[in-house]
């Protein structure tokens, strides 16, 4: 049995969506992050759980809002059909906006933990030291919080790579557009193909496990600055 | 506005603790920022610095004023040219010796250039440890970077916050002999933390009591320490360290000389060769003092000095001298009987006899 090729474009397909949204959210998460980490605003706490909603909401919640919200109906929806881009559900774009909703406290939250652990105190050297915030930030804030970077990139990653319910909504199971590997296992099952269902089950397994392995020898070497 | 003053009024209130300072202190030379923990010293030279965004008031260094609310103006820290060392020595963990000095030197303008760094790397003596990383240097080392990095950029003030509290006793006394360097060749004038007083002792030039967040008291060393409810107290252990070098051993009577800046004491020969690097305590109780050259006496170091500072000491019978030998500072504890038979003031001419000498490391 070898990998067919509606198998390769699922494989292609999951990977660009992973990717994309890991790029999306390091780059959206990494200020959120940094106002959770130093902010004393009552808003820290409601922001918090908001941020940490989709741990432990079923994806399928978040999925069916998601819908209805990017439906010609929804706000969303009739945003984007007045900015003429159409309407984003059953597309790639509106599977991008969905997981980077589902995937976001796994890039906040590391990231959070990265700022909370280096504190004040290097910020406040480095303005002795003539860096103007911004600067300071990029040169010192980053640097310092690479070992949470790399966390939130592999969980990120990961994660979206392993998401069902929120696809399955808002994506359907269009073969090339929509169709990444969990909704083609799914397919396969559905159609009692379990022979090729189990190669890409079993490589979900074996690449989950490869990266949780690597994430526990990188957790290792930073303790303090990963969850 | 007196240009040769750093002016500080500064009002912070915080939940249990009020910082209210209107001082004005010589832009030159040591103040010592002096009090017990929790006095508000270590807030007020972040006021000074800038980092404490709820602090009112003005502060004005040599003219420029980098706070002055009724001009509605606030200078951020990295707009204030200002060096800061920390109580930790806070280097940033990613960059090594050479990345940290560089990082303020860089965005310092042209104040700073790479000469300036290189006199203050010999200066602070850290020209081995330029590619090592922050983790791989001795407390005493990594917080000789800090000073370092904080003068790379050529600061009009360097504030110190208890440099030398995060370190061991003979660490302690590694430093100090740096930093009463940088006060005998830098023109910069620092504000030091500390509630240590052989820190103050041998550092201060003008000190500034702090207690509950109030100045206590505020003037020259000697003025301060001279006060009747002087509120420094000075322990049995008070001394001197000096630093030299082995200059020679004679061997018949065991004994050694080592060299230090404005003089040479003899001790007893531990087995150093001549040119070994070697730090001297000479406690101020094992230190007496003389206005003729004693002859006949049993004492075989016997320095020429110069009367510094003269304070009051804990006992009322006490005072503690402070001489100048050279370069090099002693302090003697004697009666305030003698300091009177003697007629001893700032400037007299005397002779230090020294009891006994110990070697540090």
């Amino acid at each position: 049995m070898t990998i067919d090729s509606p198998a390769l474009q699922a494989i292609l397909l999951t990977i660009e969506l992973a990717g994309l949204t890991t790029v999306l959210l390091l780059i959206l998460a990494t200020p959120l992050a940094w106002w959770l980490a130093h902010t004393e605003s009552r808003w820290r706490t409601v922001l918090g759980a908001v941020v940490a909603l989709p741990l432990v909401l079923p994806p399928t919640v978040l999925g069916f809002y998601l819908l209805v919200a990017l439906g010609p109906h929804g706000p969303l929806g009739q945003l984007t059909q007045a900015m003429g881009l159409g309407l984003l559900t059953f597309t790639f774009s509106g599977l991008l906006l969905g997981s980077l909703i589902y995937s976001l406290p796994f890039a906040v939250q590391p990231l959070q933990h990265a700022f909370e652990a280096i504190g004040t105190r290097p910020m406040e050297v480095a303005a002795t030291l003539r860096a103007r915030p911004l600067n300071a930030f990029l040169t010192v804030a980053l640097p310092m919080a690479r070992p949470g970077f790399i966390t939130a990139a592999i969980l990120t990653f990961a994660h979206t790579v392993g998401e069902f319910g929120v696809v399955l909504m808002i994506g359907g199971n269009i073969p090339g557009k929509t169709r990444v590997i969990s909704t083609q296992i799914y397919g396969h099952v559905e159609a009692m193909e379990y022979a090729q269902a189990h190669w890409l089950a079993g490589g979900m397994v074996v690449f989950s496990f490869v990266v949780l392995t690597g994430l526990g020898l990188l957790n290792r070497r930073h303790r303090r600055v990963l969850m | 506005m007196n240009p040769a003053v750093l002016q500080i009024r500064q009002h912070l209130t915080r939940p249990e603790f009020e910082l209210s300072i209107d001082i004005a202190v010589p832009a030159r030379g040591i103040t010592v920022l002096f009090g017990p923990s929790g006095c508000g010293k270590t807030s007020l030279l972040r006021c000074v610095a800038g980092l404490e965004r709820g602090a009112r008031g003005v502060v004005r260094m040599a003219g420029e004023a980098w706070q002055d609310d009724g001009a509605r103006k606030f200078l951020p820290t990295w707009a204030r040219s200002l060096g800061y060392v920390f109580q930790e020595a806070s280097l940033f963990e990613h960059l090594d010796v050479r990345g940290n000095l560089e990082y303020g030197l860089r965005r310092a303008g042209n104040a700073a250039t790479a000469d300036s760094l290189r006199d203050i790397i010999d200066l602070l003596g850290i020209g081995t440890l330029l590619t090592r990383r922050a983790d791989q240097l001795s407390g005493g080392e990594r917080q000789r970077v800090a000073i370092a990095r904080a003068l790379a950029t050529q600061p009009r003030l360097l504030l110190l916050d208890e440099p030398l509290a995060s370190l061991d006793h003979s660490r302690r006394y590694e430093i100090m002999p740096w930093l009463e360097r940088m006060r005998d060749t830098l023109s910069t004038p620092m504000l030091y933390v500390t509630h240590a007083t052989d820190e103050v002792a041998r550092l201060a030039d003008h000190v500034v009591v702090l207690e509950q967040g109030k100045v206590k008291a505020a003037g020259p060393l000697a003025d301060v320490f001279n006060a009747h409810d002087s509120p420094l107290l000075f322990g049995d252990e008070t001394g001197a360290v000096l630093t030299g070098h082995i200059a020679e051993r004679d061997e018949r009577w065991h004994l050694c000389r080592a060299a230090f800046a404005g003089g040479s004491l003899w001790l007893r020969d531990v087995g150093l060769s001549p040119g070994s690097k070697v730090r001297l305590r000479v406690l101020a109780r094992d230190v007496s003092l003389t206005t003729s050259k004693p002859q006949h006496t049993s004492i075989q170091n016997c320095l020429p000095c110069r009367v510094d500072a003269l304070v009051a000491d804990t006992h009322p019978s006490q005072a503690l001298v402070r001489v100048a030998c050279g370069q090099s500072l002693l302090l003697a504890r004697i009666t305030q009987r003698a300091v009177a038979e003697l007629g001893l003031q700032a400037g007299s001419q005397v002779w230090a006899q020294v009891k006994s000498v110990a070697l540090i490391e």
